[in-house]
């Protein structure tokens, strides 16, 4: 099975972490980003992820793949859910196993950035007013709507 | 030709097809490049005819100008009256820049014919017989009597040539001077002119924002767009997309592409709005 999955339905970390079982392996770092119930000051009600898998799934592989060249882990996965998630649900996971904790550490980071940063998948918040919104995409269409925007950050996290 | 000049007519005001005629473009050129080209194949010196207000317009601004006389005539004749006042000696072979399927054969059989002892060599219309005065050649000879013309207070070119003394031909090609007025009229012609494989049958898919402006998941279309970004802008008109090119990716066929990659029968293309994984 791919490293990098889509999945509709809840994630099972547990049996993720079961796939990473190594006896060469003496660290296992994982990674879990949480629905949370806040995002710039607007109270979230529930999320819906969208993701253009065809490329998405060639995309979350690379990714996975730079991170065990890069860090010489064992062994790597990714899985990222989509459709509709309650507050608290998982929406992302990330596992890796390696020899030693560093690598371990070192690469889940990497997975999770990339991730965020290069697959095609989409999140729409819902808020308590009943609006909602695709995160990093209207307020850069209103900006450059309204006047020249420039390229800041317009990251929205979760976590961390 | 020696003696002849060519003009592009493009100052008109473009009401019924609700944006600027010259600008429009069949098989990819506009139709103010277009006509240039036919007459510059055949005459030398091929001027653009524009209003004061439109010199700098990008399109007009790349050809050389006759501007028309502020406070002069109204419509087309101002054109015609401003190139024969800037070149009193030549003749002058104005056409419309809204005649997209007008052809060489017709500008050949025009040049052949010219009686410089006239006031005028003009094709008959296919329609009602009458001249065409907006693919002709205008003599020198013409500029005392359209004078006195325009003095009664008249500027319609066509009724001028009825009055004088022009030299009437049958048109080698009936269509070729049918112009356009009208958007449907453009599409019927545009798609008459674009090669059949320049058109290309594409799939797009929509997500998340562009998904939900497109209203439709995906679509298949017939466009001309040559790239991913030509093809961007044609359908961010079409479906009011409201984030710029300048924020999206592309992907061709379920892999990441150039912008300027040129497009095939057959691609998908999906365009992909800023990623908000995790």
């Amino acid at each position: 099975m791919s490293a990098f999955r889509f999945t509709r339905d809840a994630v099972d970390g547990q049996s993720l972490r079961n796939e990473l079982l190594d006896l060469h392996c003496g660290g296992y770092a994982s990674f879990e980003g949480w629905v949370r119930n806040h995002n710039e000051g607007h109270a979230v009600t529930r999320l819906e992820y969208e993701a253009f898998e065809p490329l998405g799934l060639k995309e979350g592989a690379r990714i996975i793949e730079e991170a065990v060249k890069r860090y010489g882990v064992t062994r790597a996965l990714c899985e990222h859910r989509v459709g509709e998630l309650a507050l608290g649900d998982v929406a992302v996971w990330v596992g890796v196993s390696a020899a030693h904790r560093d690598e371990a550490f070192k690469a889940c980071r990497f997975i999770i950035d990339e991730v965020k940063h290069r697959v095609p998948i989409w999140k729409k918040e819902h808020y308590v007013n009943g609006d909602s919104g695709w995160v990093n995409c209207e307020r850069c269409a209103a900006d450059a709507h309204s006047h020249a925007h420039d390229h800041a950050d317009h990251g929205h996290h979760h976590y961390e | 030709m020696s003696g002849v000049k060519g003009l592009v007519l493009s100052g008109g005001r473009s009401t019924r097809m609700k944006q600027d005629k010259a600008v429009l473009a069949y098989a990819g050129e506009s139709q103010l490049d277009r006509a240039v080209k036919l007459l510059q194949s055949r005459i030398r010196d091929v001027y653009v005819s524009v209003r004061a207000d439109q010199t700098q317009e990008p399109t007009r601004a790349r050809h050389r100008q006759v501007v028309d006389a502020v406070g002069g005539p109204e419509g087309p004749i101002a054109g015609i009256r401003a190139a024969q006042a800037s070149d009193p000696q030549a003749a002058w072979l104005v056409v419309a820049c809204d005649l997209p399927l007008l052809d060489a054969t017709t500008i050949d059989s025009l040049l052949a014919a010219r009686d410089a002892d006239r006031v005028a060599t003009a094709f008959r219309s296919s329609h009602d017989g009458l001249p065409e005065p907006l693919c002709a050649i205008w003599e020198p000879r013409s500029q005392a009597a359209l004078d006195a013309f325009l003095a009664t207070g008249r500027n319609c070119p066509r009724k001028f040539l009825i009055n004088s003394d022009t030299l009437l031909l049958e048109q080698p090609n009936p269509r070729a001077l049918e112009n356009v007025n009208t958007p449907s009229e453009f599409q019927a012609t545009n798609a008459q002119l674009t090669p059949a494989d320049a058109r290309r049958a594409l799939r797009v898919q929509y997500f998340a924002l562009l998904r939900e402006q497109a209203k439709c998941s995906e679509e298949s279309l017939q466009t001309d767009a040559a790239t991913a970004r030509d093809l961007y802008a044609e359908l961010a008109a079409r479906h009011g997309f409201t984030l710029p090119a300048e924020m999206l990716k592309v992907a061709v066929n379920t892999e990441f592409a150039d912008w300027s990659r040129p497009l095939a029968a057959g691609d998908t293309v999906v365009f992909i709005p800023p990623v908000a994984g995790g």
